[in-house]
């Protein structure tokens, strides 16, 4: 026996899509976690509802690393059509749990294997006919358990945790788990080097939480009012968490009437259209969707930018058009999003790169849009938002709203009437509004979309048009001066890395590698574009630095070259990965390893 | 001279907006004086009111009437949304939706009929003229097989009729009319605005500039020669008594949601029940085969519940609701974050 490898492994089920292996999966992931041990489990699914193959990982590390990890240390194999790739892609002195019929003459000499008759299991050793092709997953979760050491008090708890909605479901899973443990027992012995112990003080208070559950309830706690969107991976659920969550908390007990509207709308248009129709008349508005609905709301985030009309739109990327890979991750909308629309437009966007800031940023945008009367977009994207990650409980709100200036009927009175939408009274371009609704004969203006001027009046006045859009530059300015700073950790070395958004866990993994290797590397994160001041500072302090993100062409290099002085640029390299799946620490390393060979001169 | 206030004890002049830029002589500007005596005489308050509107001639006239209110000029054809946004945010606002053929037949079809299906409490009108004004006279999809466009081009393709899709979707008030015709107009633009739900009026506007030639069916001359009213209408609102006494079977009374009545007479030989949807259906189908325009309240259903109600939304305006009764309490939001752990 080789000597143990406790507490770090990256574990890979591959199954079928459709055949219920996201129970089996959450309960292991749930079970290890009850151990104390970090987990980080990333679910890696086809665009298709059954039949192709998917793969859900769960990467177990003592330090609590929670990027994806390339390499495969226990392999659960059950989709026959993957099998072969699937085993050419573990490493070396792997544990390779898989059907029985699979063959392994002539395959690799260098693994583990442990084959375990599923399909016969299931068919002689679970009675209900219903549920066989489920609890056969669960089957090989009594395998690992007792391949890995996990407690059957684990598993339990995992169980329970899993199905906290229909306990019921506890036993009969919980006999088919004990299957896959007796055939163990009877069947097999453990050849390879992973193995799990319980640990404390990596994740004492940890909660486990989707990054669009915490977009949900950051929006709730926000202040939310209306939401409308249309059905997308990987954003569906951003709504469908809201719902959940306005039906407990957001029912008036007595009369069942309801503090939150949420539409399902006919399409992207209707969506964003409805959300600002909701901000003109003073509720906080929102909607959600990903790539191919950004593209759909193209005009109207134009209108809410000249209009100047509070909105937050949540777009959760994902690779680009549908059909293909729309259900892996991207970070490729941030170019489109900052000009999207006609004309002069750009829009405030800010960058969670944790759970706990998908739940903050959303709070906090419609403090935001409301301030400055204008479509604010958060950025998140598939790997965040639909895999569950480890972080401290979500702090609750101190802060009242900002609803911004917005003038009532008192205050309308008191100025006698002397205001005027679009003027800059307090010289930081942002104008106050009144609300339909607002009983006072003054109250009222028209709003359109190009052509206004200080009062809201009509005109096709170049001059009045430009005066117009040089406010909206200054109001742009203290949007910039205003929005979340970037995170900065060290300041020590020459080199640095500025990244945005997910990638944050394989950057600080890959900087303790570098840092391992005798490389300190200073890390700035930004959180929102337009970019601004500590940017430069950052960029002008250090002598080279790698521009990390997930789309082909460095969308946020490019942003950070506009950004900084020209001479400033060339320091600036850019490292980008565009497969679809989560970026890993060593591909961020090897290329600054490659680099810093040899500096530049 | 004396100035009579309405209700409110608003004058009529309270209820005007800023002086017309479209052409002399447009069917829009029709109705929008029709709009005004509407609004004044029911004494809506200029503060609930909110004027909504794409883009087009059509679309520009909400800045010609009730200048004090809200109005919002959106985008092209995202009226609809922008309406039902709106008045999720504050149900009590009177929702006033001013649309043209282009604006709802082409580009916001979808959103036309999405708007219809969830019965949202407003009124739609759209300004029918056959043709893109504003983009200087193409052919709207309400342009009829073999009307000819200024320049001699026929059209050869069929008319979307707004009506009888509304009827289908579920449209829970649905009119035709007529800019030149105020006596029917007027009256169903008041039920209309009282009506609970979607209240849908195709007013055929005659577009001076591009589409009054021989060869349209969208002129004066060939609405004049061919409007076929069903029953005349005269609104009552919830506020007046119901004084006049009609002789019975020559009228149809229905009494409105919020307590008026719009009461329906019998025109020649006309029998129609606004309440019997494939009645409505067969006669605007009819009406086309002979050529007619039917104009008047093709169909009405005055109890049907609203976006709003079937949302289950409060009477108070959502946009009004405060930190304590929008944010989960500390105890909520602990249970929540156990729940996750
Ligand atoms: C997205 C978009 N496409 C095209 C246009 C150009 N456009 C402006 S008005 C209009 C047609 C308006 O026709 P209609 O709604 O019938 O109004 P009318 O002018 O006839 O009253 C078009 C196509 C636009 N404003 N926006
Ligand atoms: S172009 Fe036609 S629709 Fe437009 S204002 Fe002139 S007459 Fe009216
Ligand atoms: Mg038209």
């Amino acid at each position: 026996m080789p000597d143990p490898i406790v507490n770090d492994l990256t574990f890979q089920a591959a199954t079928v899509n459709g055949s219920g292996s996201q129970s089996s999966n959450s309960v292991l992931m749930r079970a290890i976690f009850h151990l104390g041990i970090p987990v980080a489990p990333k679910n890696i699914f086809p665009s298709n509802i059954e039949g192709l193959p998917t793969w859900f990982q769960i990467r177990v590390s003592p330090e609590g690393y929670m990027a994806r990890k390339g390499d495969t240390d226990v392999l659960v194999a059950l989709n026959p059509s993957t099998w072969a790739a699937d085993l050419k892609g573990v490493r070396p002195g792997a544990a390779v749990i898989h059907d029985a019929t699979y063959s392994t003459a002539g395959a690799r000499e260098d693994v583990h294997y442990y084959p375990v008759p599923f399909s016969q299991l299931a068919k002689t050793k679970i009675e209900n006919d219903k549920l066989r092709k489920q609890l056969l997953n669960m089957i090989y979760v009594g395998v690992v358990a007792k391949l890995l050491d996990i407690p059957l008090e684990a598993i339990d708890h995992g169980l329970r945790r899993h199905f906290q909605s229909k306990p019921k479901a506890v036993q009969v899973n919980l006999d088919a788990v004990q299957v896959g443990m007796d055939y163990w027992d009877e069947n097999l012995t453990k050849k390879d080097a992973y193995r799990l112990q319980p640990m404390t003080g990596k994740t004492d208070g940890l909660i486990l939480v989707e990054g669009n559950q915490a977009v949900a309830l950051g929006c709730l706690m926000g202040g939310c009012t209306v939401a409308a969107w249309y059905p997308i991976t990987p954003s569906s659920s951003v709504c469908e968490y809201l719902g959940g969550y306005a039906e407990r908390f957001r029912v008036d007990e007595k009369t069942g009437e309801k503090r939150i509207a949420i539409v399902q709308a006919e399409d992207e248009l209707a969506a964003i259209g409805m959300a600002i129709g909701a901000g003109w008349a003073g509720a906080r508005a929102m909607t959600s969707t990903s790539g191919p609905g950004i593209s759909l709301m193209a005009e109207f985030a134009g209108l809410s930018y000249y209009a100047e009309i509070p909105v937050v739109i949540f777009d959760i990327q994902r690779i680009g058009p549908s059909t293909g890979l729309p259900t892996r991750t991207s970070q490729a909308d941030l170019g489109f999003v900052y000009n999207l629309s006609h004309g002069d437009t750009h829009h405030p966007i800010l960058l969670p790169g944790t759970v706990q800031e998908c739940y903050e940023f959303a709070r906090d945008a419609f403090d935001l849009a409301d301030r400055f009367q204008t479509a604010v977009f958060v950025l998140s994207d598939l790997d965040l938002g639909m895999n569950l990650w480890m972080t401290k409980p979500f702090p609750y709100p101190e802060r009242p709203f900002d609803r911004g200036k917005v003038l009532s009927a008192e205050r309308i009175e008191e100025l006698k009437g002397d205001w005027g939408r679009y003027r800059d009274v307090d010289g930081d371009g942002v104008g106050y509004r009144t609300l339909p609704g607002t009983e006072h004969p003054l109250a009222g203006y028209f709003t359109r979309g190009s052509g206004h001027d200080e009062n809201a009046r009509y005109t096709e006045s170049g001059e009045v048009y430009a005066r117009n859009m040089d406010r909206l530059a200054r109001k742009f300015e203290t949007i910039r001066a205003t929005l979340p700073e970037p995170a900065v950790d060290g300041s020590s070395s020459k080199v640095g890395i500025i990244a945005f958004g997910s990638t944050v866990n394989a950057i600080e993994e890959a900087r303790e590698r570098l840092r391992d290797g005798g490389l300190e590397v200073d890390f700035l994160r930004v959180r929102a574009v337009p970019l601004n001041e500590a940017v430069t500072g950052f960029v002008r302090d250090h002598e080279r630095l790698y521009v990390v993100e997930m789309n082909r062409d460095g969308q946020l290099y490019d942003l950070l070259r506009l950004h900084v002085p020209a001479d400033l640029v060339g320091r600036l390299s850019s490292i980008r990965r565009y497969d679809g799946q989560p970026i890993p620490a060593d591909a961020i390393t090897r290329p600054i390893l490659e680099l810093e060979a040899v500096p530049a001169s | 001279m004396s100035v009579t206030l309405n209700r409110i004890g608003l004058a009529r002049d309270a209820y005007k907006g800023a002086a017309t830029t479209l052409c002399a002589g447009c069917g829009h500007n029709s109705i929008t004086n029709h709009l005004i005596k509407a609004l004044y005489e029911m004494g809506i308050e200029p503060h609930r009111l909110a004027k909504m509107s794409g883009i087009g001639c059509s679309s520009k006239t909400p800045a010609y009437f009730v200048d004090s209110a809200h109005g919002f000029n959106g985008v092209h054809g995202r009226m609809p949304s922008l309406t039902t946004g709106a008045k999720l945010a504050d149900r009590q606002l009177v929702m006033l939706g001013v649309s043209g053929d282009g604006d709802t037949a082409s580009i916001g079809l979808g959103q036309y009929m999405h708007l219809i299906r969830r019965n949202l409490d407003c009124t739609y009108i759209v300004e029918d003229n056959g043709t893109y004004g504003l983009t200087k006279g193409q052919f709207s999809a309400t342009a009829d097989v073999g009307s000819v466009q200024k320049r001699g081009t026929v059209n050869t393709y069929e008319p979307i009729d707004l009506c009888t899709l509304a009827i289908t979707l579920g449209g829970t008030f649905v009119a035709r009319s007529f800019s030149g015709d105020g006596k029917q107009l007027v009256p169903l633009l008041k039920a209309a605005i009282a009506h609970r739900g979607v209240a849908v009026l195709d007013v055929v506007s005659p577009c001076v500039t591009f589409n009054d030639h021989d060869g349209s069916t969208k002129s004066y001359e060939w609405v004049k020669e061919h409007e076929e009213a069903i029953l005349d209408p005269s609104f009552i609102p919830y506020y007046e008594e119901v004084l006049v006494d009609y002789e019975p079977g020559t009228t149809t009374d229905v009494r409105l949601h919020d307590g008026s009545h719009l009461v329906l007479r019998k025109l020649h030989d006309t029998d129609h029940d606004p309440t019997d949807r494939s009645a409505a259906l067969r006669v605007i189908e009819e009406g086309h085969r002979t050529k007619q325009l039917v104009t008047g309240l093709l169909y009405i259903e005055p109890e049907a519940d609203d976006f709003s109600t079937r949302e289950r939304l409060p009477e108070r305006p959502l946009r009004d609701l405060t930190e304590k009764e929008l944010r989960l309490t500390r105890e909520q939001f602990g249970e929540v974050m156990s729940e996750l752990a």
